[in-house]
């Protein structure tokens, strides 16, 4: 039965990889990346399930965290052009 | 005992194949829907609905053992994050100027 969960997750992530591919917008694209890490997340913790190891679910928390910092990150970069340089943010605003 | 397991079977393998077939719509919608808002729509189907159930189709295989804590864990984790991130997306896509145009229907 996990075999079902597998290939449909499988089947999420090239329909989704194909909309990363065409998305016209960066944010179909951002919204693909966001997409495609919930399938992997899914994708480890049904794997562990299926392989019998259940320690596969701490990679699988790991892995939402950082697809959640990111997804973050990456708007964060496409909304004020830096991410993170306060030294030059107060001098960009100030200046 | 034995046919408590095989209803417990019965139960994960359910919420399973639910929570795979939200999975497909969720991403067949992403693929297909013809601009970004409606497309964030549908990564929501994703996000909520094919996640939870998949979650919880595991949860029921394991049983009430520590494996189900960390599911719940993981699932309390997207709990949080996943309507933050989608709005965060939500907020930058329409800040930077992308608008759903209105298609009027007019037939």
């Amino acid at each position: 039965m996990f075999l079902v969960a597998i290939i449909s997750l499988l089947i999420g992530m090239i329909l989704v990889l194909v909309r990363l591919f065409f998305g016209p917008t960066v944010y179909d694209r951002v919204l693909a990346v966001n997409a495609f890490g919930t399938h992997t997340v899914l994708f480890i913790g049904v794997l562990g399930f299926l392989t019998g190891r259940p320690d596969f679910l701490d990679i699988a928390l790991l892995y939402a965290l950082i697809n959640f910092v990111g997804t973050i990150t990456i708007l964060k970069f496409f909304k004020y052009r830096v991410i993170g340089d306060p030294q030059r943010d107060i001098e960009e605003r100030s200046g | 005992m034995q046919n408590l397991n095989f209803l417990f079977d019965i139960i994960s393998w359910t919420l399973l194949l639910a929570g795979s077939f939200f999975i497909i719509i969720g991403s067949f919608g992403i693929y297909r829907f013809p601009e970004f808002w409606s497309r964030l729509q549908a990564s929501s189907v994703i996000d909520s609905l094919g996640l939870y159930l998949i979650l919880l189709g595991l949860g029921v295989q394991s049983g009430f053992t520590f494996v189900t804590v960390k599911l719940i864990i993981i699932g309390l984790f997207l709990f949080l994050t996943g309507p933050t991130s989608t709005h965060a997306l939500a907020n930058a896509a329409f800040i930077s100027g992308l608008r759903p145009e209105e298609k009027l229907e007019t037939n």
